[in-house]
């Protein structure tokens, strides 16, 4: 089986796959034991699955393994822990932003690649952010809250 | 190297299930340690007339609670823990609790009908007040002073006046109490609550923020294999024929096939999810749905089971007539799925001698009932054990895919985790039924209500549990049920009216299954109301929240309608608005009250929308509700509720339906079933009026019942046009305001 090498969270982890169009999903959450990121559709649809790939947010649902070669990936386990939480993360749980948490996953990375690009958004701004995407549970004006409140840390 | 296990019905039920043809990947060593379900923990009594049942003392002095009810993300899991701890005088901190396991959690029915707080936490309660007493009484001998001189603070039991005490962990930890539940043991007063009432954090918040949360979808056990089940090309088809070739290049695969049942399983998941979509299959023709198209008449015409007379109050059919004016309307709400945002995900691991089920279900005991039947498991070697999943809102897939895994566990003798893909989860979930609603009614020249009658068009309740998806495919034995929870309730106007009548068709089929999906049927009975009292209120000319203040007298209703109005700013005037043209925009307010269940809940709720003219677009400003559910144990909890509640019915308001053709389910993803998105996302204002005093309600639903009757009024004010089918689509919107 091929073999794949690249950087999640800041160690450099080697995954084999028999196919290399396998979604980078898959390897992190049943190879590399990261359960952060989490499979919504499989369609780029709901944002579930959302990885930063060189610090900006990509679905990893529908991003090839051969394409993730020789780069950096973060997941969510990679921004914080409970104990020391990133500003985004510790925003959202100051805001109680989550409900199921099936989401979050994707919530969180979306923001953290806005804020690394855009630290002081707009509530505009962020909404469109997150436009795509989906939260079933209707956390949304938690999660607004969230971000702003990160962005102002 | 693919391997098919074509099985028959019989060979799945031979001792140890594995009855496979070729098998050429080689399967995991099952551990030793992995031992067969019932073999841990047991001897822990379950009856829930035991206060052991509910709660374990450990010797450090920290507290287990156990409650059949599970937290799908509604706070349950930091609430039930504060009103317990309140009772016993010990932090929060110092309890954990465990949920939905048959084998140690007592059964309190499943979650569902918002009956976490009212019943599982109240029991729990109960069981801790018993316990307090107990070990008041312990203490007592331990600290040679009368019970009645001591209390339980920070978990030593101490002289309320002061002075050295013992720890509870001392008294009794890790011994059972054996003692029965008592009903009349003394509840803590709630003017001295210390906890219950504060916004206390919820302990699964930081791990779901983290990626250290365990949901079902990332719970693995060694030797486990991924499977996927290929449902049928449409709903009714027969499975003629498999193509093995077409998946010969995914590698360690089988292919399991019992009768109508389809499912791959290998060690790798892509390379079940590949061959899940790739394995080429010949299913027969079926054409057995009206499509969305003909759902109306489909409901109209279709056999009915029987009518039931829910409200009969005066004499309706006189006084309507007689009526100064009269009003007659249909109101519409389309199938709706759960659609969870994971697709439903089960893990089983099924052995000769028992079996475990993982599963996100709401009713873990409900469902071992269900499965041991089925399987022929006996319920003493079923372990059903919850982990928390995608939220569920009632039943949507979970059940399912914990028999796709039983039998594929089965069939493969391994453990096996299936998580279904998106297009299974939006086309399979058994829906919210469709719902018709016809409103005949009539005021007098004050406006007041003379006379009402609602005809409503429902699936009937059929006994039994609803069907397994898989089950039936395998062609096994199992009860054919139908229910979609307490749908008919709140189809009468709870304002004052002398001549009612209410009367369900109970329709003896749905085009698809149906099962409970929150508030079942209440949030489209409200909107149908609650629109017909806008629409009097309007032919009298009077301001919409007077209209409905003059026919209620109970302060607690009275309350909520008034809060909701004036945190919106509410003007009193009739509608339509005026003055609602802003350039291109129709700007307009609307008002909706609910008691759920006409016994419960109190909710005022008000909305304030601009309506895109040229498209139909509506885009939702503000929402101010009222919420009333009695003592509020865990305000924070309680707000996210409701904020969620709001926004996920004003997703199902404004643009949910489930699309089908005569053989299938064709809104199979979130283009086709698109749900509400950031950008319409309007600003939420709750005020909670809490009730100390009164007993809690609860509350992870109600206040979806008022949301699209206030949308809808809303939209009224703005555009003069009433919306009675949902969803409010821009197009639908914009072909009502081209009409008017």
């Amino acid at each position: 089986m091929a073999k794949y090498s690249f950087q999640v969270n800041g160690r450099p982890v080697t995954v084999e796959s028999w196919d290399p169009a396998q979604p980078l999903l898959y390897l992190l959450r049943n190879s590399v034991g990261l359960h952060g990121p989490k499979f919504g559709c499989g369609l780029a649809q709901c944002g579930a699955c959302t990885v930063l790939l060189e610090g900006k947010a990509v679905r990893s649902c529908v991003t090839s393994v051969k394409d993730v070669a020789g780069r950096s990936v973060t997941t969510l386990e990679g921004l914080g822990t409970p104990e020391k939480p990133d500003t985004v993360q510790a925003a959202f749980i100051a805001e109680q932003a989550a409900q199921c948490g099936y989401c979050t996953n994707g919530m969180i990375m979306t923001a953290r690649s806005l804020l690394n690009q855009t630290p002081k958004p707009t509530l505009e701004q962020v909404k469109q952010a997150l436009a795509g995407n989906l939260c079933r549970c209707g956390t949304h004006t938690r999660i607004l809250q969230a971000v702003l409140r990160a962005a102002k840390a | 190297m693919t391997s098919t296990s074509s099985i028959s019905r019989r060979d799945l039920f031979k001792t140890g299930g594995a009855v496979l043809v070729s098998f050429v990947l080689a399967l995991p060593k099952r551990g030793a340690a992995q031992s067969a379900a019932a073999s841990t923990e047991s001897g822990k009594p379950v009856d829930p007339r035991e206060v052991d049942s509910f709660l374990a003392v450990h010797a450090d002095g920290s507290v287990t609670l156990y409650t059949s009810k599970v937290d799908v993300g509604t706070g349950l899991r930091i609430a039930m823990p504060q009103m317990a701890a309140e009772e016993l005088g010990i932090s929060v901190d110092r309890i954990a609790l465990v949920e939905g396991d048959t084998l140690i959690t007592p059964d309190q029915g499943g979650t569902g009908g918002s009956t976490g707080i009212p019943r599982g936490a109240v029991e729990v309660r109960q069981a801790a007040a018993t316990a307090r007493q107990a070990l008041l009484a312990l203490g007592a001998e331990q600290l040679k002073r009368p019970a009645s001189e001591l209390t339980i603070v920070d978990g030593q039991v101490r002289p309320a006046a002061g002075g050295a005490g013992v720890n509870i962990g001392a008294l009794i930890g890790g011994r059972r109490l054996s003692l029965k539940v008592d009903a009349q043991a003394p509840l803590k007063d709630p003017a001295r609550y210390t906890l219950v009432g504060k916004p206390l954090l919820r302990p699964d918040v930081p791990g779901k923020c983290t990626g250290r949360h365990t949901y079902i979808q990332d719970f693995t056990l060694p030797g486990m294999l991924h499977g996927r089940v290929i449902r049928p090309a449409s709903i009714g088809a027969k499975l003629l024929s498999i193509d093995e070739s077409s998946v010969q290049g995914i590698p360690g695969l089988r292919v399991v096939h019992i009768e109508n049942f389809l499912g791959v399983v290998a060690r790798d998941e892509w390379a079940a999810v590949r061959a899940a979509r790739e394995l080429k299959a010949d299913w027969s023709e079926w054409q057995g749905l009206p499509g969305n198209e003909g759902l109306e008449r489909y409901v109209r015409q279709g056999p009915l089971d029987r009518d039931q007379e829910l409200v009969s109050r005066g004499d309706p059919a006189s006084a309507l007539p007689a009526s100064d004016k009269q009003f007659s309307a249909t109101y519409q709400w389309p199938c709706q799925s759960h659609a969870s945002l994971g697709p439903s995900c089960a893990v089983a691991d099924v052995r000769a001698d028992g079996a475990t089920v993982w599963t996100s279900t709401q009713g873990t005991h409900g469902l071992r009932a269900s499965l041991s039947k089925i399987f022929s498991i006996p319920q003493d070697k079923l372990r059903v054990i919850y982990l928390d999943g995608s939220g569920s809102y009632g039943g949507n897939g979970n059940d399912d895919v914990a028999a796709d895994a039983v039998l594929l566990s089965k069939a493969v003798n391994a453990p096996v985790r299936v998580q279904w893909m998106r297009h299974d989860e939006h086309g399979w979930d058994p829906k919210g039924p469709p719902q018709i609603l016809e409103l005949r009614g009539g005021i007098d020249l004050a406006g007041r209500i003379q006379a009402w009658e609602t005809q409503m068009w429902l699936p009937t309740s059929v006994p039994g549990t609803r069907p397994f998806l898989g089950v039936d495919a395998a062609g096994i034995v199992q009860p054919h049920g139908q229910g979609a929870g307490q749908i008919s309730q709140n189809g009468d106007p709870p304002y004052a009216a002398s001549n009612v009548r209410v009367v369900v068709h109970w329709m003896k089929q749905t085009p698809l299954r149906v099962s409970n999906l929150r508030a079942p049927g209440k949030i489209a009975n409200v909107f149908a109301v609650e629109s017909f009292v806008d629409e009097f209120a309007t032919a009298a000319g009077i301001d919409a929240v007077e209209y409905r203040l003059r026919g209620l007298t109970d302060p607690r209703a009275i309350e909520v309608l008034k809060r909701a109005a004036e945190m919106i700013g509410w003007q009193a005037r009739p509608s339509p608005n005026p003055r609602a043209a802003q350039g291109n925009l129709l700007v307009g307010r609307g008002i909706a009250y609910v008691r759920y269940k006409q016994a419960e809940n109190y909710i005022g709720m008000a909305m304030e929308v601009a309506v895109d003219r040229a498209s139909g677009k509506i885009n939702l400003r503000r929402v101010t509700c009222a919420h009333d559910c009695g003592l509020v144990v865990n305000p924070d909890s309680l707000r996210n509720q409701i904020e969620g509640s709001i926004l996920q019915t004003l997703s199902r308001a404004l643009h949910e339906e489930v699309k089908f053709d005569h053989s299938r389910v064709t809104s199979i993803d979130w283009a086709s079933y698109p749900i509400l998105t950031f950008p319409e996302v309007p600003a939420i204002e709750v005020a909670l009026i809490d009730r100390p005093m009164l007993p809690p309600l609860g509350a992870g639903e109600a206040s979806t019942a008022p949301v699209a009757a206030a949308l809808a009024n809303a939209i009224f004010d703005a555009t003069g046009v009433r919306l009675r089918t949902v969803p409010f689509t821009p197009a639908r919107l914009k072909a009502a305001l081209l009409r008017s």
